[in-house]
């Protein structure tokens, strides 16, 4: 923990959120708090703005009104590369990761050192940055698939590497959508391994529809309905509020 | 430094030295001056097809407007040979002596002052290098800033080719108009219309050539050129990795910029003149051709492409003058249609491999090698 840490310091405090797409309101006035190594799940049907929040968030989306303040800056006025760089990562649904790239140059390119243009062509491979690859190569189980362009890997694969590469960056808020989409049984299970390990000290937000993981995993659970919040705490909570049950779990 | 594993791999390493034993030996030896001067004039399309390797094929931007940058390096290495062509003794019958005829005939009567500069070949050099790059950068921030990309670029870069060329026609007393600058004669003092100085010129645009295309490879190397890749992929993966995509395809086509104009600069020096017909729309679309043809993402495969596309113009053009443009339209439909990879594509999927094999029979550790890498990863990403 933080010294000094007071309770009513949130790592991330999203206040009065509301984003218009032609006067369609897919965020509407949410308010929401993340502590410093808090896990958060966010819920809710297709269409309840799940996405849109993570988009808000890290600046793909522009906010129609509404403040994000993340460590104390507002997020809502800064470029994406530059709420990267205040430590906020984001994984994309559909994994995206650079199929013409190898899996090392895939973890090095988020390796947050030599960002600017110059700085990455100044950029030299040195020991500490193939060690921290390795390393992360390691832990999201493709140590042995360093020298492999990423289009070979398999689906789960790609998720895992995506996953590594924001591990790499190294974030103080990780983002992730849907991280276990599409994936086997076993893939699953080890995916679930894997976010365990990377959750500590940092905090994390995810969207997730497997609610076995999301029990797993969640310390708070988020229940979005039509861009605002229907429901908040904790899991046994939430999975009891009729509110819930009728417009999300009851299917 | 160059000849070491790092920098190029086997593959590259054979394909440099073919290429340096091609253009510095074998067509020297075959070609009497006046072919010799044709291919000098090709290779100064194969600067261009490097800097769109940069930027189309690694960075995916398309550029078609690579004739403005080719023509700005041209005519700023034009302004310098025609201050030195229109001394006060050659020009003494004009009306002004000592300004460039085009102007006294549009009764200018005083050299404008953005041609002073060009009295100085340094300057002149600097201006080469530094004009071109500045224009790709002030449009590259327009556009990458407000996130303007892919077909959208592709045609403002067109218009932007369209201006330049109904520009230089229309200020004839600033540029020559549409007949360019002519009659260029000297440069310090030395005839660069003989056959000596022709062979010569020739030999120092290869070596200019083989620099450019170790400081590509210098790019593509590092950390940078991987992003390129990355972006031309995953803009979005790599905007949220913490970069600001906007600067690296300001970079790339700056770069590309940059070569074009030299590629103009040599163009100049070989054929004696420059006039908007390099600038416009056609030839700017007729070297994204030769590219295409090399292959986009090979700097190698860019070189080879802009002396073959050229080869065949002229050849074609010869004899059947009508036909060249339907030509060269169907090749590009044809590659891009079933050899998106160009040249080197070809290269890579059906020749490599015997070379490899070839190579690797000499030497037991070298087959080791070759085993080994080509399990890991098939050809090398070029």
């Amino acid at each position: 923990m933080l010294i000094g840490h007071q309770p009513k310091e949130f790592l991330l405090a999203v206040e009065g959120l509301t984003v218009s797409f032609d006067g369609f309101k897919a965020v509407n006035d949410l308010s929401f708090y993340v502590e410093e190594n808090e896990i958060r799940v966010i819920i809710g049907p297709n269409g309840a703005g799940k996405t849109t929040v993570l988009d808000l968030i890290c600046g793909k989306t522009q906010a129609t009104s509404g403040s994000v303040q993340f460590r104390g800056k507002e997020l809502t006025k800064l470029k994406e590369n530059q709420i990267v760089q205040a430590g906020v990562g984001r994984k994309f649904q559909t994994p995206s990761v650079y199929e013409d790239l190898t899996v090392f140059e895939n973890l090095e390119i988020s390796y947050p050192r030599g960002r600017s243009v110059f700085g990455s062509l100044m950029f030299q491979r040195d020991a500490a940055a193939k060690e921290r690859v390795e390393e992360v190569a390691e832990m999201i189980f493709l140590k042995d698939r360093l020298n492999m362009y990423a289009d070979v890997l398999s689906h789960g694969q790609k998720q895992w590497l995506e996953i590594g590469m924001l591990l790499i960056q190294d974030p103080d808020l990780l983002m992730l959508d849907e991280p276990v989409a599409g994936m086997s049984v076993s893939e699953r299970v080890k995916t679930a391994e894997l976010l365990n390990t990377i959750i500590k000290n940092r905090s994390v937000l995810v969207i997730e529809h497997d609610m076995k993981f999301v029990e797993d995993i969640a310390h708070k659970v988020t229940v979005l309905h039509q861009g605002q919040i229907l429901s908040e705490g904790t899991m046994e909570k939430v999975q009891n509020d009729p509110k819930v049950i009728e417009v999300y779990l009851g299917h | 430094m160059i000849i070491n594993s790092r920098f190029f791999n086997r593959s590259e390493l054979i394909g440099f030295l073919s290429l340096a034993l091609l253009l510095v030996v074998i067509l020297p030896l075959c070609l009497d001056v006046f072919r010799l001067n044709l291919v000098a004039k090709y290779l100064t399309y194969a600067f261009v097809a490097i800097g769109l390797v940069m930027c189309w094929g690694y960075g995916g931007i398309l550029s078609l407007g690579q004739g403005v940058f080719f023509g700005l390096g041209g005519y700023c290495m034009a302004m310098f040979l025609k201050l030195e062509a229109s001394s006060v003794e050659n020009t003494k019958i004009q009306s002004t002596p000592g300004i460039p005829d085009f102007m006294d005939w549009n009764q200018i009567t005083a050299l404008p002052m953005f041609w002073k500069p060009f009295h100085s070949l340094t300057l002149t050099i600097i201006a080469i290098l530094v004009v071109p790059t500045l224009l790709a950068f002030i449009i590259g921030a327009a556009m990458f800033k407000r996130r303007v990309g892919g077909v959208y670029f592709a045609i403002i870069t067109q218009a932007i080719a369209a201006i330049a060329t109904i520009l230089i026609i229309g200020q004839q007393g600033y540029t020559g108009g549409i007949n360019g600058m002519t009659d260029l004669r000297t440069l310090l003092g030395w005839d660069i219309r003989t056959d000596s100085a022709k062979v010569i010129l020739y030999f120092f645009e290869v070596i200019v050539l083989f620099a450019c295309i170790i400081a590509a490879q210098f790019i593509r190397l590092t950390k940078l050129g991987r992003i390129l890749v990355a972006m031309r992929e995953q803009e979005d993966r790599v905007r949220f990795s913490g970069y600001s995509v906007a600067n690296f395809k300001i970079f790339a086509f700056c770069a590309a910029a940059m070569f074009a104009a030299i590629g103009g600069a040599m163009f100049t020096l070989q054929i004696g003149f420059m006039s908007p017909s390099f600038v416009g729309i056609v030839p700017s679309i007729e070297m994204v051709i030769y590219t295409a043809v090399g292959g986009r993402s090979s700097i190698f495969g860019a070189v080879y492409g802009a002396l073959l596309v050229n080869f065949a113009k002229t050849s074609l053009s010869e004899s059947f003058p009508q036909m060249w443009l339907f030509g060269l339209g169907g090749l590009f439909i044809a590659v891009v249609l079933f050899f998106p990879n160009g040249l080197s594509g070809i290269w890579k999927d059906h020749v490599q491999r015997h070379v490899d094999r070839l190579l690797a029979m000499r030497s037991p550790k070298a087959r080791k090698d070759w085993a080994i890498k080509s399990a890991a990863d098939g050809a090398p990403a070029e």
